[in-house]
C-alpha cells in the first residue's frame, strides 16, 4: 500500500502512530484476536464453557447438516437483498424529496428517524399486533367493511420474511435517509444551476450526475446497512422468534442460541466463523476498490 | 443562511410535482408514525380496554397512570421502583463512553486520513471487518480481556467496551470527514511548522464540529439502548436503564401490562429522541461534510 | 426428633452467621413479574432475617440472564447466589469448580431425607457432592380448560385429550379455537413432550428419556405420538407466530380458545384473572390419560466467592441455602409462586384444587418423571426443539422422516 507523496520512515510519523496506537491495539487484540478465538474454538467440542478439546471439522459437518442453519442462511440472503435494495431506494427517494426545499423538513426528518431511537423489545410487540391477522390491520379493515381484505404476512412460511422486512425497514431506513440527505446536501449548488441551463430533466440529473458524486456516502451507508443485516437478531426475537416453524430463523440467532441457551459454544462459533468468512469474501472486492486502484491522493 | 437546505431550487407555487412530493412524504410519514400512534394511545388506555378494544382506537378514558407506574413503581424484580433507578446509571455510562469513544475515534480518523503510515489502511480494513462480527461472539474473549485489565464489572469496563464497539463506524465517519477537508489548509499548517497535535486541535477540531455532533448522536443512541454489554460489563451497581426496561417488558408470568410497557419504551427512548430533536440540523450538515467523499 | 435437630442446626447456623459480620449477597434471578416478585420477596425477607443482606439483581428472561450469569461466573466476577433451572444448566460450571460445595450443610440438615422426590437432589449432585438447592417443582403435563366454553355450548367438559380432540369440529363450528398455542419454540416442543408421556405412558417416557433407547424412539407408539402432534395442527389457529404463552392462556380465559397444554405456571394467569380452579377452569394433569408430572423447576447455585470477604460470603451462602430448604419458606414461597414444594412434610392446605391434584400425584414415586432439563443437555434439548417445531409447522413433512431424525438425535445425544 503506497502512501506515495509522504515520506514514510519510522520516526517521521511517530506522533500519528502513537495516536493511532489505541486503534492498532484494538484491531489487533480485539478484532483479530476475537476472530482467531472464534475460529480456533469452532474446531473444539466446547459446550457451556470454552475448552481445548479439538474435534476437527465435526462442528462444521453438523452445521451444514442442520436444516435450521440452511434455512437461516436462505432467510438472511432474501432479507439482505431486499433490505439493501429497499433501504437504498426508499432512503434515497425520501432524501431527494426532503431536499426539494419543502416545508416542515425538520419534522419529516425526525419522523423518519425516530424509530432508530426506540428499543425493539417493545416496538416488536407493536408490529406483532399490526401484523397479527386477527388483531391488526387485516381485522380492522375487515371491520370497516372490506370483508376480503387480506394482510397476513406473518403467519405464512413464505411471507413471514416480508413481515420482518416491514418492521426492519421501518426502523432502519430513517438513518439511511439522513445519510443520503447529507450526501445530497454536499452537492454543490453550481451543479444544479449548470444542469438546469442544459435543460436536463431532474430525475436524469439524479441518476447520471448526483448518484455518482455520492460514492462516499453510498459506501458509508453500505457498510452500516450490511453490518446491520449480518447481525440481524433483535428484530427476529421480538417479532417472530424464528417462526412459523423455522421460517424466519437467521444466522446471528443461530449463533446466539447455540452459544448461550443451548450451551454449545463450538457449534455457535462454527456458525459464526462461516458468517465471518462470508463477510470477508464480500469485503475483498470492496477493499480492492478502495485501495487497489488509487486515483486520488 | 448556513443551515438552510441548498438543494435544487423548487418552484414556489404548488404544481403537480410538489403535490406528488408532499403526497409521498405524508404517506411515508403515516407509515412511520403508525407504530408510535399505537404506542402512545395504548400507553394511555387501561388494561381492560386494551384487551377488548381495537389497537387503532383512541383511548376512551385517557389515563396517565401507566406512565407514572413505568417511571416510578413498576416491578423490576424484588424492588418496584420503575425505570428511574437506572436512569442516572445510564447517564453515568453514556457520558464518559461517548466522550472517550469519540475522542479516540476522531484521532484515528485524523491519523488515517492525514498522516497515513505503512499499514494504516490494513488496520482500517480490519476495523471495518470488525463491525461485522456479531457482538455475542465476542462476549467471552472480552470478558477475559477486561478481567485481565482489571476493569471487568466496573464503569471503566463498560466505557472500554463501548469505545471498542463504537470504533469501526466512528472511525469511518471521521476518516471520510477529514479527508473531505481542503488539503491546502493542512499543507499550509505543516509549512508553518505545526505538528500532529497542533494541527488536530487548532485546525481540524474547530472545522469539524458538525461531525462531532453526528458522532455524539450515533453513540448516544447506541450506548443508551445497549442492554447486553451494560448488564455483563458494567457491574451490578451500574446497571443501565435498559435492564429495568427489559425487566418490566420481558416478565413472562402474570398479566402483560402493555400500557406500562409502551410508556416505559417511550420513556427510555426519550433521551436519544430529545437529542435528535435538538441537533437535527447539525446532524445533517455534519454527515454531509463527512461522508461525501469516500 | 429429627425436625428438632434441624431446627437447632438452622438456629445455630443463623446464630453464628449473625454474630459474624453480615454479608451482602448478590442474588441473580429472572423472576420479575408480579407473582414472581412476591415469591422472591419471601426469600429475601427470610434471608435478611438471618442477619445478612439480600442484594437483588433481577434480569428478566432466562435467555437474557443466562449469558450474564455464565459470563460473570467464568469471568471472575461471581454473584453470591443465582437461580438456574433444575437440571443440567450449570453442569459444566460445577465441573469446572466454580460452585460452593453444600455437602456438609446438606448432611447436617438431612436434605436426602426431606427432599421429595429425592431425585431432585440428583441433579444437584456431582461426584457425590451437592452443589445446589432445588426450591420448587414446575411440571409441564397439564391441560387447562375453560369450562364455560363447553357448558355454554351444550357440551361436556372433556376429561381427557381424546375427548378433547373428538370435540374440535364442534368447537370450530362455534368459532372457538380448540387448542391455544403460542409461537415460542419451547411451547411446541413442550406440547410434543406432554403428548409423548400422555399417549405413550410412563414406560415410553422412561425408555426414551432415561434409558435413551433407540428402539423406543423407533417404536410404533412413538409414531403415534408424531401422528397425534401432526393432527393437533388443525386444532390451533394460524396467527400464533411469536405469541407468548401467557397470551395463549388469556385466549383460554376469555373463551376465544377452549384449552391449552401448558405447565402449571399457567395457573398464575387464571388466578390474576380472578378465576377459580374447578369452577371457571379445569386442569387435567397428564392430559387426563396418564396422571404423571415431571419435576422441572428452579434451583439456586452459589458460585465460589472471590476477594477479601470470601469467608463471610460463604457463610451467607450457607445461611441462604439452609433458609431455602426450611419448611415455612417452602410453604410461603411456593404458594406465591404457584409451584409445588420440594418437600412433602409441610402443610400445603392453602393450595388450590389444581395444586392439590399435583401434590397428590407427587406422593406416588411412580408418577414422577425426570424433566427433559434433567435428562438431556441443553444442546440435545435444542435439537429436539428444532425438530418438533419444524415438524409441527410443516404439514408436508412425513412422519417417517421426522421420526428418523428423532431417532438420530437420540443416537447422538449427550
Amino acid at each position: 500500500m503506497a502512501t506515495d507523496a509522504r515520506p514514510n520512515t519510522l520516526f517521521r510519523n511517530l506522533n500519528a502512530k502513537l495516536a493511532a496506537l489505541p486503534m492498532i491495539l484494538c484491531t489487533m487484540l480485539i478484532f483479530v484476536g476475537c476472530s482467531l478465538w472464534t475460529i480456533i474454538y469452532s474446531f473444539t467440542s466446547s459446550k457451556a464453557l470454552p475448552v481445548e478439546k479439538f474435534v476437527g471439522f465435526a462442528q462444521y459437518e453438523r452445521l451444514f447438516n442442520t436444516s435450521r442453519w440452511v434455512q437461516s442462511v436462505e432467510n438472511i440472503m432474501i432479507y439482505g437483498i431486499v433490505a439493501l435494495i429497499f433501504s437504498f431506494v426508499v432512503g434515497f427517494i425520501l432524501a431527494a424529496f426532503l431536499d426539494q426545499k419543502i416545508r416542515f423538513e425538520n419534522t419529516f426528518r425526525t419522523i423518519f428517524l425516530y424509530p432508530f431511537a426506540l428499543s425493539f423489545i417493545v416496538t416488536g410487540v407493536v408490529w406483532q399486533w399490526i401484523l397479527d391477522p386477527s388483531l391488526g390491520l387485516q381485522e380492522t379493515m375487515r371491520n370497516l367493511g372490506w370483508e376480503n381484505f387480506t394482510f397476513d404476512l406473518i403467519s405464512g412460511k413464505d411471507t413471514v420474511i416480508y413481515a420482518l422486512l416491514m418492521a426492519g425497514l421501518w426502523q432502519g431506513t430513517g438513518f439511511v435517509m439522513v445519510l443520503m440527505l447529507a450526501g445530497l446536501r454536499g452537492i454543490d449548488d453550481d451543479i444544479w444551476k449548470a444542469v438546469r441551463i442544459e435543460g436536463i430533466p431532474k430525475w436524469k440529473t439524479y441518476i447520471v450526475v448526483v448518484i455518482p458524486m455520492m460514492r462516499g456516502v453510498l459506501i458509508t451507508t453500505l457498510v452500516i446497512v450490511s453490518a446491520g443485516i449480518v447481525k440481524l437478531y433483535d428484530l427476529v426475537v421480538a417479532l417472530t422468534n424464528g417462526g412459523p416453524g423455522l421460517s424466519s430463523e437467521v444466522p446471528a440467532k443461530y449463533v446466539y442460541d447455540f452459544m448461550f441457551s443451548r450451551a454449545n459454544i463450538g457449534q455457535g462459533l462454527a456458525a459464526s466463523t462461516v458468517m465471518l468468512a462470508t463477510v470477508f469474501i464480500i469485503l475483498i472486492p470492496w477493499i480492492y476498490l478502495e485501495y487497489g486502484n488509487k486515483g486520488k491522493k | 443562511m448556513m443551515n438552510e437546505p441548498y438543494g435544487p431550487r423548487p418552484g414556489k407555487i404548488l404544481n403537480p410535482t410538489r403535490i406528488m412530493v408532499y403526497g409521498v412524504l405524508i404517506v411515508a410519514a403515516i407509515y412511520y408514525l403508525l407504530p408510535l400512534y399505537i404506542m402512545i394511545t395504548t400507553s394511555m388506555k387501561g388494561l381492560p380496554e386494551i384487551r377488548m378494544g381495537n389497537i387503532f382506537a383512541l383511548p376512551v378514558e385517557v389515563t396517565f397512570a401507566p406512565w407514572a407506574k413505568a417511571w416510578d413503581s413498576a416491578c423490576t424484580g424484588l424492588y418496584c421502583e420503575g425505570l428511574k433507578t437506572g436512569f442516572w446509571n445510564s447517564v453515568l455510562i453514556t457520558i464518559p463512553s461517548v466522550i472517550v469513544s469519540i475522542a479516540i475515534a476522531s484521532v484515528n480518523g485524523y491519523a488515517l486520513s492525514n498522516w497515513k503510515f505503512k499499514g494504516s489502511e490494513v488496520f482500517f480494513t480490519i476495523l471495518i471487518f470488525g463491525s461485522f462480527i456479531p457482538f455475542q461472539v465476542m462476549l467471552y474473549p472480552l470478558v477475559i480481556v477486561t478481567r485481565e485489565l482489571g476493569i471487568f464489572g466496573s464503569l471503566w469496563g463498560i466505557i472500554f467496551i463501548h469505545t471498542i464497539f463504537g470504533m469501526p463506524i466512528l472511525t469511518l465517519l471521521f476518516r471520510n470527514y477529514f479527508a473531505s477537508l481542503p488539503e491546502e489548509l493542512f499543507k499550509a499548517a505543516r509549512v508553518d511548522g505545526a505538528g500532529f497535535w497542533g494541527i488536530f486541535f487548532k485546525i481540524m477540531v474547530p472545522m469539524s464540529v458538525p461531525i462531532f455532533v453526528v458522532a455524539v448522536i450515533l453513540q448516544i443512541t447506541g450506548i443508551w439502548n445497549d442492554f447486553l454489554f451494560g448488564v455483563v460489563f458494567a457491574g451490578t451497581e451500574n446497571f443501565p436503564m435498559t435492564v429495568q426496561l427489559n425487566n418490566i417488558v420481558n416478565s413472562k408470568q402474570g398479566v402483560t401490562e402493555y400500557n406500562v410497557n409502551m410508556a416505559a419504551t417511550i420513556l427510555t427512548g426519550a433521551v436519544p429522541l430529545i437529542v435528535y430533536f435538538l441537533s437535527g440540523k447539525y446532524f445533517v450538515r455534519g454527515i454531509a461534510a463527512g461522508a461525501v467523499k469516500g | 426428633m429429627k425436625s428438632l435437630k434441624h431446627c437447632i442446626a438452622a438456629a445455630l447456623l443463623a446464630g453464628t452467621s449473625s454474630m459474624a459480620q453480615a454479608a451482602d449477597l448478590e442474588v441473580t434471578h429472572w423472576w420479575t413479574s408480579g407473582g414472581e416478585a412476591a415469591a422472591v420477596k419471601v426469600l429475601a425477607d427470610n434471608f435478611n432475617k438471618t442477619g445478612h443482606n439480600w442484594k437483588d439483581s433481577a434480569i428478566a428472561g432466562g435467555g437474557n440472564a443466562r449469558p450474564v450469569i455464565i459470563s460473570r461466573i467464568s469471568g471472575g466476577d461471581p454473584m453470591g447466589a443465582t437461580q438456574l433451572n433444575s437440571g443440567r444448566d450449570a453442569e459444566e460450571l460445577v465441573q469446572a469448580g466454580f460452585m460452593t460445595d453444600l455437602t456438609e450443610l446438606s448432611e447436617k440438615e438431612g436434605w436426602k431425607d426431606i427432599v421429595r422426590p429425592s431425585k431432585l437432589l440428583d441433579s444437584c449432585t456431582y461426584e457425590g457432592k451437592i452443589f445446589c438447592v432445588p426450591v420448587n417443582i414446575h411440571s409441564f403435563q397439564w391441560m387447562w380448560l375453560n369450562r364455560s366454553v363447553f357448558t355454554d355450548n351444550g357440551m361436556e367438559v372433556p376429561k381427557s385429550w381424546d375427548e378433547m380432540t373428538a370435540m374440535q369440529d364442534k368447537l370450530k363450528e362455534k368459532n372457538i379455537i380448540p387448542l391455544a398455542l403460542g409461537g415460542e419454540p419451547w411451547q411446541i416442543s413442550g406440547l410434543a413432550g406432554v403428548l409423548t408421556v400422555a399417549l405413550g405412558g410412563v414406560e415410553l417416557h422412561t425408555k426414551i428419556n432415561v434409558e435413551k433407547s433407540v428402539e423406543a424412539a423407533e417404536s410404533e407408539i412413538m409414531t403415534r405420538v408424531f401422528e397425534a402432534l401432526g393432527n393437533a395442527r388443525s386444532m390451533v389457529d394460524p396467527g400464533n407466530v411469536g405469541r407468548a404463552w401467557n397470551t395463549a392462556t388469556n385466549m383460554v380465559i376469555t373463551g376465544k380458545a377452549a384449552s391449552q397444554i401448558m405447565g402449571d405456571w399457567a395457573q398464575g394467569e387464571f388466578a390474576v384473572a380472578g378465576q377459580v380452579a374447578g369452577k371457571d377452569y379445569d386442569c387435567l394433569p397428564g392430559l387426563g390419560i396418564n396422571p404423571v408430572l415431571d419435576t422441572g423447576g428452579d434451583s439456586f447455585f452459589f458460585p465460589k466467592p472471590k476477594g477479601d470477604n470470601a469467608e463471610e460470603t460463604v457463610k451467607a451462602q450457607l445461611a441462604m441455602a439452609s433458609m431455602l430448604m426450611s419448611k415455612q419458606v417452602q410453604v410461603d414461597f411456593n404458594l406465591k409462586k404457584g409451584s409445588l414444594p420440594i418437600r412433602g412434610d409441610i402443610d400445603m392446605s392453602a393450595a388450590n384444587d389444581c395444586m392439590q391434584k399435583g401434590i397428590k400425584i407427587l406422593e406416588k414415586p411412580e408418577n414422577i418423571l425426570p424433566s427433559s432439563e434433567q435428562v438431556w443437555s441443553p444442546d440435545t434439548q435444542g435439537q429436539f426443539e428444532d425438530l418438533w417445531v419444524e415438524f409441527f409447522s410443516s404439514p408436508e413433512m412425513k412422519v417417517a422422516d421426522a421420526q428418523a431424525r428423532f431417532v438420530n438425535i437420540i443416537k447422538t445425544a449427550d
